[in-house]
């Protein structure tokens, strides 16, 4: 086996063969439920002709032979022959929950970077107002689109659909908005799988959590979900924070804006743990993720982390789930 | 010169049709879409892609395919004197362009409407067969960032000297003068995307050295997608389910 992509951290001799060994582990359990399904671009892809079938992504016809676009494995749904690519960018889908960095305040219009071919657009109209009243948006609301998203602002948001040849999305209840005090990390998309639940609250750390469906995850101090009533206050508030000017915000106002040390480690160890996980390439769930903080809680500094030993111990611990998960299964 | 001993060696020591030691390396760049190194013997290429991303400028945006931009740079350290060059000299526009239209001929601009593709080629080492090695490493980048291709490209040059047809030449050989015939074919379809030659060859040689420059380009498919097919396993099994 060649150099790990993605990986460039100086290993000693044990740590190299440890790694080696629980990767070779993960390769001997997952080959024998998914042999030979791999393809590379212009792989021919064996269906059943007589059976009919149908060409899904990642597969095109030449010769009357089905063949592959992309490198990718081989899944079929009934009739159904389509390549799932790994590496590839996100691919929306109507109902995914996506984070994104805000790129322009346009007419009537954010766009927003999701890590998609093209950037996403969020309507005025397809947002929550301020002050949560249903009604048509006037210029003056246009006018302040920047007190609610400026440029680079991250935001959560949930993808609505394709209109007008683009990518159109919208926030229409408290859970989605701008995300504050936290850390935005950016992971391959094939490593976040679609579920139920993107948003997670650990109350145990005090922080936010959402799984972004484009591999954009963020980790945060943990915002209570804000009253409708009050967020005209607090979004003047936040605005303040922005340009801080200390001494024109009150005591009680400071305090709120202020991280207390704890939750901002807890912060830094979870953002480390998703960094591990998604440069050894594994899946990134909530359980996982909560596995690996509770394995880092034996280390000293947080940092340690992303070093060598860590990442070792990560997948040795991958190699045991996954195997412990096989016997049960 | 004696490019050929009469023992039938060339001067690096291989046969007349033996290409150099061939390595490929994925996903070397880590904030590029998809990347690889590509080494031929001594030259030594990096292609990165960045892509498919919204078009940086609105008024080449097209509406019904991929905009596919490539640029090609040789480090200042890649050759033997140390030349300083800017960008855009005409040897790099020549190859930038080269790549860029060897590469658009194969990749599905259609499935990726209103959005560009970048490719940023360049060569760390130069030791002949550049240009081979910058569409072989262009290649195995695109697949790595999984952008839909009709088919791999795979490149490889040869050359006629001392009245024998040599595959994949190297820097002595290529600045000896002779003819120097580039070929690039997409290895499923059976088809040639890329032809070039440096001065002349009589017919019926012509079509040996280019027979041989095409079993050149197969062989490099066939490494190529070993590589590609193993990288693949390899996300795969770390995955998991």
């Amino acid at each position: 086996m060649g150099r790990m992509r993605g990986l460039e951290i100086p290993l000693t001799q044990t740590q190299k063969i440890r790694l080696q060994r629980a990767l070779q582990k993960l390769e001997s359990l997952s080959s024998k439920a998914n042999s030979n399904a791999s393809v590379t671009v212009a792989d021919s892809i064996p269906v059943n002709y007589d059976d009919g079938f149908l060409k899904g992504h990642g597969t095109s016809e030449l010769n009357g032979e089905v063949i592959a676009t992309v490198c990718g494995v081989v899944e079929r749904v009934n009739k159904l022959v389509y390549v799932r690519t790994l590496r590839a960018r996100y691919k929306p889908e109507v109902g995914d929950i996506v984070v994104g960095r805000v790129i322009e305040v346009a007419p009537k219009r954010w766009r927003i970077d999701i890590n998609f071919s093209q950037d996403a657009v969020l309507m005025l109209s397809s947002m929550n107002l301020p002050d949560g009243i249903q009604r048509r948006r006037t210029a003056v609301d246009e006018l302040n689109m920047r007190s609610i998203f400026e440029e680079n602002d991250v935001v959560c948001a949930e993808v609505r659909g394709f209109h007008h040849d683009g990518l159109q999305l919208q926030a229409r209840s408290q859970k989605y908005g701008k995300l504050e005090r936290g850390q935005l990390l950016s992971i391959p998309p094939y490593l976040v799988k679609r579920r139920k639940q993107h948003f997670h609250y650990i109350e145990e750390y005090g922080i936010d959590l959402i799984l972004g469906c484009n591999g954009f995850i963020w980790v945060g101090e943990h915002a209570e979900p804000k009253d409708d009533m009050v967020i005209d206050e607090q979004a003047n508030k936040s605005d303040q924070i922005l340009k801080p000017s200390k001494y024109s915000m009150t005591l009680e106002e400071q305090e709120r804006a202020y991280t207390p040390l704890e939750t901002r480690q807890n912060v830094c160890r979870t953002a480390n743990a998703i960094r591990v996980l998604s440069t050894l390439g594994f899946s990134v769930t909530i359980e996982i993720i909560m596995d690996t903080v509770t394995m880092s809680m034996s280390l000293k500094e947080i940092h340690e982390m992303l070093g060598s030993e860590f990442c070792v111990l990560v997948a040795e611990r991958e190699a045991e789930r996954r195997s412990s998960a096989k016997k049960k299964g | 010169m004696e490019y050929v001993s009469p023992e039938g060696l060339r001067i690096d020591g291989r046969r007349p049709m033996e290409m150099r030691k061939l390595h490929a390396e994925m996903g070397v760049v880590a904030k590029a879409d998809g990347s690889a190194v590509f080494v031929m013997g001594n030259t030594k290429v990096i292609a990165a892609v960045y892509g498919p991303r919204e078009v940086q400028n609105r008024s080449q945006q097209m509406s019904d395919q991929a905009l596919v931009r490539c640029e090609y740079s040789m480090a200042n350290f890649s050759t033997g004197d140390r030349m300083r060059k800017g960008k855009g000299d005409r040897r790099s526009t020549e190859i930038s362009l080269v790549v860029r239209q060897t590469m658009e001929a194969c990749i599905l601009t259609h499935l990726m409407p209103r959005s560009q593709i970048d490719i940023y080629v360049q060569v760390l080492q130069a030791d002949g067969g550049t240009r081979c090695a910058c569409i072989n490493a262009a290649t195995l980048a695109l697949a790595d960032a999984a952008i839909p291709m009709r088919d791999l490209v795979t490149s490889c040059s040869a050359g006629y000297l001392n009245s024998t047809p040599l595959l994949d030449l190297n820097y002595v050989e290529d600045s000896a003068g002779g003819p120097d015939v580039t070929v690039g074919i997409l290895p499923k379809m059976d088809k040639v995307t890329l032809l070039q030659m440096d001065s002349k060859l009589p017919i019926d040689t012509f079509d040996n050295v280019m027979q041989l420059a095409i079993e050149g380009c197969k062989a490099v498919a066939t490494y190529i997608r070993e590589v590609l097919l193993e990288n693949t396993k390899q996300l795969e099994y770390h995955r998991g389910v």
